[in-house]
């Protein structure tokens, strides 16, 4: 069997020190940052370009072609922002990169403001992960202590400061513009792009904002060449990425491999459905995607193939639920959040949250008609496109999604007078002890 | 609460050290308010007060930005915040039953402190740890994989004064002011401490070795689909 995972930035997880310079550089780190100091600027984006790593996010730009948007000679700062307010539900991957491995976030960082001319950073980390803080301070101050941050960094005559940046709590501030209102002391409102961040971001100053999973991986395509990570993937999709894996399976965690792996192929070596049960649907890439079925078993994730099958590959954050899970259940606490995390500026996203959470309610409670099933695309359909950012339109995944694989799941609600789910029957909680 | 002479006098530096960071002072009013946080337990008016003098700001401007936040409470909490996730995968994985358990058990609505002082309890939007579902977050510490009975002696411990350890954060748990302080940008010393990644973090890691499928096995055997 060739292999189907491939641990890179998850290599080293394991060893006790991961997180501490000492272990990164005894595990190769830090070469790719002297290699890419006596390049020109413009070779490293080129570099980048050329390895077609597309924005680990969940949106997929490229991200060399992103940092070569960046004016120069413009004679204004430059900045770059890490964008670490991993708040997607089903997204659990760069928490964990950022507890067991920050410093190649730290190298990546480098070499990307290297690359656009930045001589400042931020960091912009949720607030609610007290440790993943602690050590991204730590690693900061380790590199600083180094030479790798600060003045003339490795004799290059290239100097960057970097600051950790707790964020407060609020889920729209994972999109870039409402990032960064946020981080210049505002409420975290999306701004109307264009002018994009390239040429107006912070402080209306030319800004890359990259995702920690992106910057990560640009040690290693320094290191190993853009070819080597080009051959990786598939013809559009290029490279690999961690899948995040949770729910009813087995053995859930983090799975490094690269873009196009199936389901089929995860699910393989996650030892599949938790025992005695069956996979009923899934998000190929957090609650912001249209959920898939056991009929998408061997759609490749990569960006290309889930968008055909009628989702999108997002953060590759899959949540799997098995058949004892009511979706209307899962769907309506999906659209609270995102009626909660609504940041008002915009009305159909506003409004339409709310709305779609009266029906939801109702149809959980088997109250409403068969007729609210059309008022609920609907209403969805008036939001989607409608609003400045895409939180709105994520509304509409998993409504449309969860009426076209399981519409009679809705009515059976109705006929039931109620839902015809246990809760109890779909916790992970059955082994617990008794008193 | 009122913000004394004393502590006004004595953050002063603290919030000059913070605003040194940026380079437009606005960009400290979040930490600033971390900072207040961290001094009285939430963003008292006085705190408010504080942040808008730091920043020439108005009350009015500070307020704005402080009730977009769920972070910052604008009513006192307890000792020990904690936070069940209730989005759809935690809360079909059990952290509706755990929510529903602590609230009968600590005798607190969500967003309610127990008459001790001790526990506020409150239910959370998705904390990015969904592999170790269901998640409880106490002074934003994670403890995984919980069960309601292990929810019931973790809050009982927390109330009894016993030594808590998170599933993965500093080995000491820390007051919620202490972590608000933290927050600020102020750390504690305890990033090297603690365990760093539970067996969630490092599944795929564990079947690529048990397959042999290292990285110095080389991306020429390893890549999948690609166009070698």
């Amino acid at each position: 069997m060739s292999s189907v995972l491939t641990p890179e930035l998850t290599a080293h997880w394991d060893e006790p020190d991961s997180f501490t310079l000492a272990g990164y550089r005894r595990a190769g780190g830090y070469q790719a940052l002297p290699k890419a100091l006596a390049m020109p600027p413009d070779q490293v984006i080129q570099t980048l370009k050329d390895s077609v790593l597309r924005g680990r996010g969940g949106a997929g730009f490229p991200t060399g072609v992103k940092w070569g948007f960046i004016p120069q000679g413009d004679g204004k700062p430059h900045y770059l922002v890490v964008n670490a307010d991993e708040s997607e539900p089903g997204a659990c991957k760069d928490m964990p990169t950022l507890l067991a491995n920050p410093q190649a976030l730290i190298e990546g960082m480098v070499i990307a403001a290297y690359a656009i001319r930045a001589h400042r950073a931020f960091i912009y980390v949720r607030g609610e992960v007290l440790h993943v803080i602690r050590r991204l301070h730590h690693a900061v101050a380790e590199a600083y202590d180094a030479g790798y941050l600060g003045s003339d960094i490795l004799g290059s005559g290239f100097s960057l400061e970097v600051v950790v940046h707790s964020g407060a709590g609020a889920y729209i501030c994972g999109e870039e513009t409402a990032l960064l209102d946020s981080l210049e002391g505002y409420r975290g409102q999306p701004r109307l792009k264009p002018p994009f961040p390239a040429i107006a971001g912070l402080y209306a100053c030319p800004t890359v904002v990259n995702n920690v999973e992106s910057i990560a991986t640009v040690p290693y395509i320094l290191v190993n060449g853009a070819q080597d990570f080009a051959s990786f993937g598939t013809e559009k999709s290029k490279g690999f990425g961690i899948f995040s894996l949770s729910g009813h399976v087995t053995t859930p965690g983090q799975y490094e491999a690269p873009l196009g792996t199936t389901l089929r192929e995860l699910l393989e070596l996650a030892g599949g459905i938790r025992a005695g049960h069956r996979l009923k649907f899934w998000t190929p890439g957090g609650s912001s995607t249209p959920l898939f079925t056991d009929q998408h078993l061997d759609v490749p994730l990569d960006y290309e193939s889930v968008a055909a099958a009628g989702s999108m590959l997002g953060t590759r954050s899959i949540m799997l639920f098995d058949e004892t899970t009511c979706v209307v259940r899962v769907t309506l606490r999906w659209i609270e959040f995102y009626e909660h995390e609504s940041c008002g500026k915009c009305t159909p996203c506003r409004e339409g949250s709310y709305w779609v959470v009266q029906l939801l309610e109702q149809l959980e409670h088997g109250e409403g008609s068969a007729a609210d099933l059309d008022k609920l695309l609907d209403i969805c359909d008036n939001i989607t496109g409608r609003s400045f950012c895409a939180l709105g339109d994520s509304i509409q995944s998993p409504v449309g999604s969860s009426i076209r694989y399981f519409r009679d799941e809705y009515l059976d609600h109705l006929r039931h007078g109620g839902c015809p789910f246990d809760p109890a029957a779909s916790t992970l909680l059955r082994m617990e002890p008794t008193r | 609460m009122a913000l004394s002479q004393e502590a006004r006098d004595r953050l002063a530096p603290d919030a000059a050290e913070i605003i040194a960071r940026y380079p437009h002072a606005r960009s400290a009013l979040l930490p600033l308010l971390h900072l207040v946080q961290s001094e009285e337990g939430y963003v008292s008016d006085d705190g408010i007060e504080f942040c808008a003098q730091q920043l020439g700001l108005t009350e009015a401007e500070v307020t704005a930005v402080a009730s977009f936040y769920t972070m910052f409470k604008r009513r006192p909490v307890g000792e020990y915040h904690v936070g069940v996730c209730t989005n759809s995968l935690c809360a079909v994985m059990g952290g509706d039953a755990i929510f529903a358990d602590l609230q009968e058990h600590l005798g607190v609505g969500n967003d309610e402190t127990t008459p001790d002082g001790t526990v506020t309890l409150e239910h959370l939007e998705c904390n990015a740890a969904c592999d170790y579902a269901p998640v409880v977050m106490v002074n934003w510490e994670f403890f995984d994989n919980m069960t309601p009975q292990s929810a019931r002696d973790l809050v009982d411990g927390l109330r009894a004064g016993a030594p808590v350890m998170p599933t993965r954060g500093a080995p000491r748990l820390c007051s919620w002011k202490q972590a608000s302080r933290i927050l600020a940008g102020f750390p504690d010393g305890q990033a090297p401490l603690g365990r760093t990644v539970g067996d969630a973090s490092l599944a795929g890691l564990r079947v690529a070795r048990e397959q042999g499928w290292t990285p110095e096995s080389g991306p020429a055997t390893s890549s999948n689909g690609g166009q070698q």
